[in-house]
């Protein structure tokens, strides 16, 4: 070993080392930010060891040089652009595009070192070059997935694309098998040395992430997101094969272990399995006929001023943020009307759905922008006994994770998700914009429920007379 | 490097993986998912070796500069979008006090 492997490897090792250490301190509250910057440290640490490398081996010619500054340049503008523009609430999306372009970058080297080899792999007979080319179009094959299945994802969830009804036939399983077994005959073809089957697995890698993806619905989408995160990884680990770089491989690996435990986080709190997820098309097509979707028979409707009534008298207030609170933007506004109440003595807790929001975790993002302190935000099994105890529950566009048919009625598309247990409080208000049914669509057994009450209006709407009537009422105007 | 011992990288890389994200607080999922997905943007370096090693002029070169800035949209952006969820949650303890 000469200097220059030696200062590489070092560098290496402590890119590791920073990286799992960023990863593990990801996933605590106090130590996340400071995480998050030691894994930037670390990929910059990465960059540095390789260029060092090459400076003090073969050397980087000024032709090079150039093009490594463009691309940098381009790709790090356009990135913070974004990343420092985007709202809090498209959060979902923006991960699926980062996402998409990472599979993009793995996709394109993959098929740069085919079509243009740069690495001295010609020992014929050995084993080397058929490995190279299987890691090769493993990169393509995942990297082409990621891509499409990212954009679709994004797309979905912009609200760009629908889930238009003829994607849940059952001939799209067919379609994407004829896709899957296209791009495992090129594989084949262009591990043999065919090299124009290249564009064939290009193609129909493409196809299969946009197949595989279409049918799935809006609700499913952060579970999507999640396991194409994975994929990425994996991408990346591939890539690390094609070029020789155990950091790679141990980078890729690890991202692509953590987005699997993740998206099977995510698939328990909605109590889907990730098979249903990814074959089952999306849930609200397939089960508008079932037992589930009955007529309401006792909804009691109330006004804006009844319900601030009710909420001066209260001692202890528990707020349901769900989806439609994020999609109405209301977080501020509704941190105006609990910050009244408090003013008012009046206990606030913000009870949090594994699934609150777009994504898990999303929820809390957007209550933090909103200044919500994070003690308040309490998890489901923390704040499930304390409901009893509450006088009023506010459940802002939640539905499905509020549904006690989850608990009671075995025949429910629900049974057994996890959800809140909103109707044992005293009272319940519901804000929603009409009688709509939830993701799942199916109906909410809570709202028939004697002490719950329906307030109808869009969320932000809603909370803004709300604060009227509580200004009114005197509340918090100390 | 021979191909089993980057077998074995791979390997103890995965487990090492599972191991890390044992458990997450659902709080801290969307950003997690944020900075791993800028992690797995690490695909520059195979971009940059393939910029490093091309031929003068090589159509390699542009290839692996898209290539390149793909993946640094990616890091570079995913880090900051990340960071900026998470400078949500520490602002917290100044607030708390009103």
């Amino acid at each position: 070993m000469n200097l220059p492997d030696i200062i590489k490897f070092v560098i290496d090792l402590i890119a590791v080392l920073l990286l799992a250490l960023g990863i593990k301190g990801l996933s605590k509250v106090r130590s996340a930010r400071e995480a998050n910057i030691t894994a930037a440290i670390a990929m910059l640490l990465s960059v540095i060891g390789l260029l060092s490398y090459y400076l003090g081996t073969s050397g980087i010619p000024a032709q090079s040089w150039a093009w490594i500054l463009v691309g940098s340049l381009v790709g790090s503008l356009l990135g913070t652009l974004l990343a420092k523009k985007v709202p809090m609430t498209s959060m979902p999306e923006t991960v699926a595009l980062f996402n998409g372009f990472g599979g993009m970058s793995s996709l394109l080297v993959a098929i740069g070192a085919f079509l243009f080899p740069f690495n001295e792999v010609a020992k014929a007979g050995s084993l080397e070059p058929f490995i190279n080319d299987v890691s090769i179009s493993v990169s393509i094959f995942v990297g082409a997935i990621t891509f499409s299945g990212s954009i679709v994802a994004m797309a979905k969830l912009q609200g760009w694309l629908s889930t238009p009804g003829w994607t849940q036939v059952k001939a799209r399983h067919f379609v994407n098998i004829v896709f899957g077994v296209t791009s495992l005959i090129a594989f084949i073809y262009l591990i043999s040395g065919n090299i124009s089957s290249i564009w064939l697995l290009v193609i129909a890698s493409t196809l299969l992430g946009i197949g595989v993806t279409l049918p799935i619905g809006g609700a499913d989408m952060p579970v999507v997101i999640s396991l194409l995160n994975s994929y990425s990884g994996i991408a990346a680990a591939a890539a690390g094969f094609v070029v020789d770089s155990q950091l790679l491989i141990v980078a890729g690996a690890m991202v692509g272990a953590a987005g699997l435990i993740l998206t099977q986080v995510m698939c328990k709190g909605m109590n889907r399995s990730l098979v249903s997820v990814l074959f089952g098309g999306s849930l609200s097509a397939q089960t508008t006929s079932s037992s589930g979707s009955g007529e309401y028979t006792n909804i009691t409707s109330c006004s804006v001023e009844e319900c601030a009534l009710t909420l001066e008298a209260a001692n202890r207030v528990i707020v349901v943020p769900g989806y439609g609170l994020a999609v109405a933007q209301a977080q501020h506004t509704l941190r105006e009307v609990t910050k009244k109440l408090e003013q008012n003595g009046i206990e606030v807790v913000y009870a949090i759905h594994p699934v609150a929001g777009r994504m898990p975790g999303h929820m809390n993002v957007l209550l933090a922008e909103a200044d919500v302190p994070y003690e308040q935000l309490k998890e489901m099994d923390v704040v499930n006994p304390e409901f009893p105890a509450t006088d009023v529950v506010l459940v802002l566009g939640a539905n499905d994770v509020v549904n006690p048919q989850a608990k009671n009625d075995k025949g429910s598309p629900l049974y057994g998700m996890p959800v809140l247990d909103v109707q044992e409080a005293r009272t319940v208000f519901v804000i929603k914009r009409g009688m709509s049914a939830g993701y799942s669509g199916i109906k909410n057994d809570l709202f028939d429920l004697p002490n719950t009450s329906m307030v109808f209006g869009d969320a932000k709407k809603v909370l803004s007379e709300l604060i009227g009537e509580l200004k009114d009422l005197g509340v918090g105007d100390k | 490097m021979n191909f089993d011992s980057l077998l074995w990288v791979l390997l103890l890389g995965s487990l090492l993986g599972l191991e890390l994200i044992g458990k997450v607080p659902p709080t801290l999922h969307t950003p997690l998912m944020s900075g791993a997905n800028a992690i797995s943007g690490i695909t520059m370096l195979a971009a940059l070796t393939a910029i490093i090693k091309a031929e003068p002029n090589s159509p390699l070169l542009i290839i692996g500069s898209i290539s390149l800035g793909f993946a640094l949209f990616n890091v570079v952006g995913g880090f900051f979008v990340t960071d900026r969820m998470l400078a949500m949650f520490s602002r917290k303890p100044t607030k708390k006090n009103k």
